[in-house]
């Protein structure tokens, strides 16, 4: 219960925050397409209502995904796709520098977060990430997953070096190198087992292929080695796809 | 007679005009040597920082309901939702429930045998799901009254903790977005959550099927 009280609370900073920001200034620009339409909310389906025409001054009140919440001369407000909103200007007279996120910005990633779902070794994993870019080729990877099988579960966190070949492509192949460690917990329902934390190494080979905005698709290889206890290395396979988002 | 006055009115006005710093600037142009410019022309441009546009991509809420546990009967369930709005049409969906299991029908009807402790009959589970608006558009209420909302189906991978156990859970399901204002949306949510469970001896796939209300902000 304390996180649903948490996120109530959270809920409350974020309705207060929209009371505070009832007072703000919005950014003005010119129309510079022939006209622009307003609909009645940020999708392909809500309607037109508005339409506002070239020269006239408009405030940006908010954006969601491809969208401009916009508030022309006469107090109606609407929502105006991107696109309509490419070539409008600046009180200045200058070209209004709209912010669309697009492969430059990919190109300029510093932080991204994602999640993959796959296989490992027969269990089905699901991984959540972290990862730092140092230079367009090399990043650093903080990876946490859980893989859920038949006979037991196991919870493993790794760090990562990870080699993008191909910055400057949409899509590029990637080599990562890893070092970790996996708690394996049995099943409840199985006796005389018991639960083992090992330490494990990873290459993997993957790619990553940029999508639209702040997302981006990548599918990857691993092979593991479990440095277990007993005589023999564990040896396992994993088989991952997912989506991440930079920022 | 005449000119003493004006000479005096001219003392004066040079006195009063040396004393209040008219005229200051002229003279120390003239220190510089130079002759005064012409026009002097404020070359120091504003920089204007224009405002900052709000984006509102993520989303955020609780919800509440009822979810039908296969041979645990129907329970309340309470969770957490966090979604971002990639596209217009796709989001990223991250949710967590719990509920408190009931007895199943064969456990009250033998009376003393219990198949779980009260830790195992709590039932718990998160999810990362990709969804998708397939109807965004108005909905009417009355004559005079219109909303925006959006159908969306929804489906996507977690974990679910019952029994004692973590499953590998597969979610799928619709739901329907109404959005009074920009920034508050109520949800209604139909989910089916699928694992396998060998809890009663032999391995079974269970669908448990989840309806709930909700609510959530935009920021």
């Amino acid at each position: 219960m304390r996180w649903l009280v948490l996120v109530l609370s959270l809920g409350q900073l974020v309705v207060a925050g929209q009371a505070a920001g009832a007072e703000r200034e919005y950014r003005e620009v010119t129309i510079a397409d022939p006209y622009i339409e307003l609909h009645t909310g940020p999708g392909r389906g809500f309607p037109v209502f508005f339409v506002a025409e070239r020269g006239e001054q408009i405030e940006l009140v908010k954006r969601r995904t491809e969208w401009f919440k916009v508030r022309v001369g006469r107090g109606e407000e609407g929502w105006v796709h991107f696109e309509q909103l490419q070539t409008t200007l600046n009180p200045d007279g200058g070209e209004f520098d709209l912010p669309a996120l697009g492969f430059s910005d990919y190109a300029a990633r510093r932080w991204e977060v994602g999640v993959l779902y796959g296989d490992y070794g027969g269990a089905n994993i699901i991984s959540a990430y972290g990862s730092r870019t140092f230079t367009p080729n090399l990043s650093g990877e903080l990876s946490v997953s859980e893989a859920l099988g038949r006979f037991s579960d196991s919870t493993m966190a790794t760090v990562n070096i990870v080699h993008l070949m191909y910055p400057d492509w949409r899509v590029s192949p990637y080599f990562t190198l890893g070092a970790g460690v996996i708690n394996t917990e049995p099943k409840a329902t199985l006796v005389a087992t018991v639960d083992r934390t090992d330490s494990l190494a990873q290459v993997g080979a993957g790619v990553r292929m940029y999508l639209t905005r702040r997302f981006v698709f990548r599918a990857e290889y691993k092979a593991h080695v479990v440095f277990t206890s007993r005589d023999d290395n564990e040896e396992v396979r994993e088989w991952k796809a997912g989506f991440s988002f930079f920022f | 007679m005449e000119s003493r006055f004006l000479l005096l009115f001219l003392t004066l006005t040079f006195v009063v005009g040396g004393l209040t710093g008219c005229g200051r600037d002229r003279l120390v142009r003239t220190d510089e040597g130079g002759p005064p410019p012409v026009i002097d022309p404020e070359v120091a441009r504003r920089d204007v920082e224009p405002p900052r546009i709000d984006t509102e991509d993520f989303e955020v809420g609780v919800f509440l309901g009822q979810v039908s546990v296969e041979d645990f009967g129907v329970n309340t369930v309470a969770g957490a939702r966090f979604a971002y709005h990639v596209t217009e049409g796709f989001f990223v969906e991250l949710a967590a429930g719990q509920a408190d299991t009931e007895l199943t029908s064969f456990e009250r009807l033998s009376g003393a045998a219990q198949l779980l402790t009260d830790d195992e009959r709590e039932y718990g589970y998160y999810n990362v799901s990709l969804g998708y608006n397939i109807f965004p558009g108005e909905g009417f209420v009355g004559r005079r009254r219109a909303f925006n909302m959006a159908t969306y189906v929804i489906g996507g991978v977690g974990r679910t903790t019952f029994a004692g156990d973590d499953r590998f859970t597969v979610n799928l399901g619709v739901g329907m977005r109404l959005m009074p204002l920009d920034w508050f949306a109520i949800h209604g949510d139909i989910r089916d959550h699928v694992f396998d469970i060998d809890l009663l001896g032999q391995e079974k796939t269970s669908h448990n099927l989840e309806a709930h209300v909700g609510v959530t902000f935009f920021f």
